[in-house]
């Protein structure tokens, strides 16, 4: 049901002849795709429609780059496009205004309002050293009051004290005169949440508006959230006026389409991530990283970015060199797991490669983590510069060793033994296939199954446009 | 053949400027489009546009207006018609999942885990659960098992006092497991027939959050061998596809017995349900419909379906 768009993309490309530009038939058939790939990410319908007439007209007789294949072609216009309508920068919270700046938090009930109040505050006294206070105006749902209290304390900043039975336009007034009183730079309003077809809190949360004039207004959304994204940003912008959003649960696995949705259609900039219950578990937003979970395959075009940068292209030529004369040893492995782990966090990188939701799955049964790649380099790191060369030498005594300095087991040093085998053996292969056929052919799909320990198709350290949609 | 001839152009337009409105107005939308014209192509592509615009999914919706196709294509046909056989369509979905939770008396407790993500809608439901209960003269307690969240043990002592439960609670950073023990004992104790343990919101793909789950079901079960007798999962109906993940994930690591439908009272309509219902067949109990106690009902097929269509309740 959730496929990856890339996934889509490649079932349609896969049949279709390398050409120069894109046809309108190879769009058209694309388009179909992008559409339910955005649908299934909760992308709004309106907003899809808008975005795929875009994407469409920019790919129709597209120019395909050589390098890679018609479908990374178009995933990478659609990307592009999806990253320019999100917003190219991160904005950050606007508080050049005159002390107490005031804060208004608004949104659906279960959004995650006060959490995220508390959040900003902490983000705001320990970034820029302000001094904070939050106040909480609901007084609706049961301890919502205690709730941002407790936040508050945890976070260090004060709070507004509780007096029962006071409403919220008064509490609103009160905050901003002990705001004032008081000396704070910033007071955050955290409301009930609230439905945006009920009149009665809608007209409420203006009055509170108009009372306290904040100077941002942010819109709390869960990344979780379907259509109605598109219909509940429009009324809030509406009736009370946003100044941004901010996307919370986004430590969830839900594609988060609700973002290009409300950014779409308020036009306001997406300010935050919330991405934990824990209170520093806010980020600033990176339209790519959205941009790459709505189309669930990553960041392809920093992938490929980061990828060339990382895999110096003389490194290359010397790996392809090596291989093509099936002579692969133990440093060579050692650079390529180097290679690996200059490129980050194994997981991270694993998230941001297309088609990978099988191969996660088999690396999570291979254990593959960043962990292991660093046991990994610790022990062939403990080996002697002579037995890498000729790792025959390596006999059971010398395991030993190895084991100890590398605070591994021989039971590893075998593994890694083993994985060395194996690639040194798809050498030999490719070699004979290489005369036979040029060049190595896309050595991408070709190595051994994770179980090595080796994400599969990592072997080179991707040749940008060597791995398939 | 109609009196109407609109070109497909202006039907679109007419479509979008529905859709720009809400994505949830189903049957207004449906309304604004269908005065009655003919069920062609272009009208069945717009109607799958609304049902996906009601969190439905694009295969669901596909499925359904292919029925229609098959019953009506080329007909002449009114709003009324179109949304009462959609309606229909949908109700027949869901009417095999609509059960009502049943609680068995003879249990003394009758254990019920409520789980979820957060800030699904978990404390308010067992609140309004509860006021129901002692309004039909059952003995409940309630347990305050989210030990996590800031205030979590407040809010469900308020739900305690408002219905009259006692609320077995410890302090927040407490082992929620031990607090379902304790409230078991106790419910057990006072001959009570329904026992509540909330749980704190936790997102689905956290595996030690789903484990702690699961040992809340191991450690009443040293008591009660088969509880708990039910697993309720709170959805809210603001949640589009990801609803999925949610069922699955939750239905695996704790045995899952039915869902509560929050927020049915806001735009969004929660059409990822059908879907569920088709998928997974699992039970649909309660619909929530507003924040106090009263604000919950049974799940009616029925209601739901043509409440979804903007068509009239019944009755
Ligand atoms: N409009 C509406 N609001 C609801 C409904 N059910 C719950 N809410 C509101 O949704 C918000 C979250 O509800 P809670 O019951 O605290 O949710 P929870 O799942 O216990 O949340 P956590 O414990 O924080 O994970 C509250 O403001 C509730 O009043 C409903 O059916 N309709
Ligand atoms: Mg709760």
């Amino acid at each position: 049901m959730f496929d990856t768009l890339s996934d889509r993309l490649g079932g349609i490309f896969d049949k279709l002849k390398r050409r120069a530009t894109l046809s309108a038939a190879d769009v058209d058939a694309a388009m179909r795709e992008i559409r339910v790939a955005l649908l299934e990410a909760d992308v709004a319908l309106p907003v899809v429609k808008d975005f795929v007439a875009r994407v469409r007209e920019e790919a129709m007789g597209q120019e395909v780059i050589r390098s890679i294949t018609p479908g990374q072609m178009v995933v990478k216009i659609v990307h592009d496009a999806l990253v320019e309508t999100l917003g190219s920068d991160a904005t950050e919270l606007d508080l050049r205004a005159v002390p107490p700046v005031p804060i208004l938090m608004v949104g659906l009930q279960g959004s995650g309002k006060t959490t995220t109040s508390g959040k900003i505050a902490l983000r705001l006294k320990e970034k820029e050293r302000k001094k904070v206070l939050l106040a909480s105006l609901d007084v609706y749902r049961p301890a919502a009051q205690e709730q941002l209290a407790q936040l508050a304390a945890q976070a260090g900043v004060a709070s507004l004290p509780v007096i029962v039975g006071e409403m919220p336009v008064a509490i609103a007034r009160r905050a901003m005169d002990v705001g004032r009183k008081e000396g704070y730079d910033v007071v955050i309003l955290d409301t009930a949440g609230r439905l945006h077809i009920d009149a009665g809190l809608m007209d409420e949360v203006a009055k509170v508006r108009d009372v306290a004039k904040p100077h941002e207004t942010l819109l709390v959304v869960d990344a979780m959230t379907g259509q109605d994204a598109v219909t509940l940003a429009r009324e809030f912008n509406e009736k009370v006026g946003i100044t941004g959003i901010v996307l919370t649960r986004i430590d969830g696995d839900a594609r988060g389409g609700g973002a290009l949705s409300m950014r779409a259609v308020t036009g306001r900039p997406i300010k935050f991530l919330g991405a934990g219950e824990k209170l520093d578990k806010l980020e600033v937003f990176h339209p790519d990283r959205i941009a790459g979970r709505i189309l669930g395959m990553g960041d392809v075009v920093s992938l490929v970015e980061k990828a060339a940068e990382n895999f110096q292209a003389d490194e290359a030529e010397k790996l392809a060199k090596k291989m093509m004369s099936g002579k692969f040893d133990l440093d060579d492995l050692l650079g390529q797991l180097r290679q690996l782990r200059k490129m980050g966090d194994i997981k991270g990188l694993m998230g941001m490669l297309p088609g990978v939701a099988k191969m996660k799955k088999q690396m999570a049964s291979a254990n593959l983590d960043d962990n292991l790649l660093k046991r990994q380099e610790a022990i062939l790191l403990s080996m002697t510069p002579k037995e890498r060369h000729a790792p025959d030498l390596i006999k059971a005594s010398r395991k030993k060793r190895i084991a100890a300095g590398s605070g591994t087991s021989v039971q590893e040093v075998n593994k890694v033994l083993k994985q060395y085998e194996q690639m040194a053996q798809m050498m030999k292969q490719m070699k004979k296939l290489g005369k036979k056929g040029g060049l190595p052919p896309g050595f991408g799909g070709g190595m051994p199954p994770a179980g090595g320990g080796m994400p599969p198709g990592f072997g080179g350290g991707f040749p940008p446009g060597g791995f398939k949609f | 053949m109609s009196g109407q001839t609109q070109d497909s152009s202006g039907w679109l337009a007419r479509l979008r400027a529905g859709l720009a409105r809400s994505s949830a107005r189903l049957g207004q939308g449906i309304g604004a489009l269908i005065t009655r014209r003919t069920l062609d192509d272009a009208a069945l592509e717009e109607l799958e546009d609304l049902l996906i615009t009601a969190d439905i999914g694009v295969t669901t919706s596909a499925r359904l207006v292919a029925a229609l196709r098959e019953a009506r294509f080329g007909r002449d046909v009114t709003a009324d018609e179109v949304r009462a056989a959609l309606a229909e369509e949908i109700e027949a979905i869901l009417d095999p999942v609509a059960k009502p939770l049943v609680f068995d008396p003879a249990r003394k407790p009758h254990v019920v885990l409520v789980v979820g993500v957060n800030g699904a809608g978990k404390t308010t439901t067992i609140g309004k659960i509860a006021k129901q209960l002692k309004d039909q003269g059952l003995g409940v307690v309630l347990a305050a098992g989210d030990t996590f969240r800031a205030a979590a043990v407040e809010q469900l002592q308020v739900w305690g006092q408002r219905t009259g439960c006692p609320v077995m609670a410890r302090e927040t950073g407490a082992d929620a497991a031990g607090v379902a023990f304790d409230a078991l004992k106790l419910a057990a104790a006072r001959k009570d027939d329904v026992l509540l343990i909330d749980t704190a919101g936790r997102l689905h793909n956290r595996t030690e959050l789903m484990a702690e789950l699961e040992k809340i079901s191991r450690v009443l079960k040293k008591l009660v061998p088969d509880a708990p007798h039910s697993t309720l999962l709170v959805l809210d109906a603001t949640t589009g596809q990801n609803a999925h993940q949610q069922v699955d994930i939750f239905s695996r690591m704790v045995h899952v017995d039915g869902l509560a439908m929050t927020k049915l009272d806001g735009t969004a309509k929660g059409g990822v349900v059908v879907s569920l219902a088709e998928k997974y067949k699992i039970p649909v109990h309660y619909a929530g419909v507003g924040e106090s106690a009263e604000d919950l009902r049974p799940f009616s097929a029925r209601d739901y379906a043509r409440g979804l269509l903007g068509l009239p309740p019944e009755g």
